[in-house]
């Protein structure tokens, strides 16, 4: 049963981006160009995706998951310099080549050679958080 | 092309519709940063089978859309091996910093109100804006 939901949630999931054209690097660079030529398509799949998500954590009060055992709790919320630094890191990448990681992996299996440079670039990205989440609190701790 | 809206609208309420299948249903938060990066590092635990199909059928459906001629869309990466390479680092670093992305900060994180969602949304925003503009200013264009 999770395993199917996994399989639905991701198959719909990959859908929505291919359709969205949020795979489409020249979309997202588009909208980021605020002082060029702006594409705001990025806005509106934003509210239509925050749309039936606000309503399904609506209905996650008092409940349970269908095939689960709770919901994920809230998370603290202190803004850390961990958050501050990776969003920003992440924005900047985001700019350079207009591919996050849900569309990176949604235009894997036909983006060419360069879709698999930057899906490889990421997963090493990925692997080396948290040496430099260390490095970034032993700093933190001597200052 | 002036559509462009309405099919994000459309896509954006499939990928809310996803979101809301896998929080209800197997109580999980759908960022994709996450699901990828917790099955690198092993924090995926014994959820790893579902993080894999989750990720198998997330890059299959696209995939079948397009040779299947279906709205088709070529994704326009650079092809710059230098700037693949420092996107790609820079957002698999960040977002495991930031602890997600446009899908798990910016979709379920907002709709649930949640201040750090909405933090890392604006900060990512913000320096994507920026990056555009600076590559704009040195290339003179994308």
């Amino acid at each position: 049963m999770r395993l199917l939901i996994a399989i639905i949630a991701g198959g719909l999931f990959g859908i929505g981006l291919h359709l969205s054209g949020m795979t489409d690097t020249n979309r997202v660079q588009g909208f980021l160009d605020i002082f060029g030529a702006w594409d705001p398509t990025l806005a509106f799949v934003m509210g239509g995706a925050i749309f039936p998500m606000a309503i399904a954590w609506r209905l996650t009060i008092g409940r349970t998951p269908v095939a689960g055992s709770q919901f994920p709790p809230r998370p603290n919320p202190a803004i850390t310099r961990r958050l501050v630094i990776g969003s920003v890191l992440f924005g900047i990448g985001w700019g350079l080549v207009g591919l996050c990681p849900g569309p990176a992996m949604a235009s894997l299996g036909y983006g060419g050679v360069p879709g698999v440079v930057f899906f490889v670039a990421m997963l090493v990205g990925m692997a080396s958080a948290p040496r430099v989440s260390l490095m970034l609190d032993t700093r933190a701790a001597s200052a | 092309m002036e559509v462009s809206w309405l099919w994000g609208l459309f896509g954006g309420l499939i990928i809310g519709t996803a979101a809301s299948i896998l929080l209800l249903g197997n109580g999980r938060i759908m960022g994709a940063s996450g699901i990828l990066g917790g099955l690198l590092d092993g924090t995926a635990g014994r959820g790893w089978i579902e993080a894999v199909v989750f990720v198998a059928a997330l890059i299959a459906t696209p995939a079948l859309l397009h040779y299947l001629g279906t709205g088709t869309v070529r994704t326009n990466a650079t092809a710059s091996p230098v700037l693949l390479i420092a996107g790609g680092l820079a957002v698999g670093l960040g977002t495991r910093l930031a602890n997600g992305c446009t899908s798990g900060h910016g979709v379920c994180g907002i709709s649930r109100l949640s201040v750090r969602g909405i933090v890392a949304t604006l900060f990512y925003i913000g320096a994507g804006v920026a990056t555009v503009a600076c590559l704009r200013l040195l290339a003179g264009g994308l």
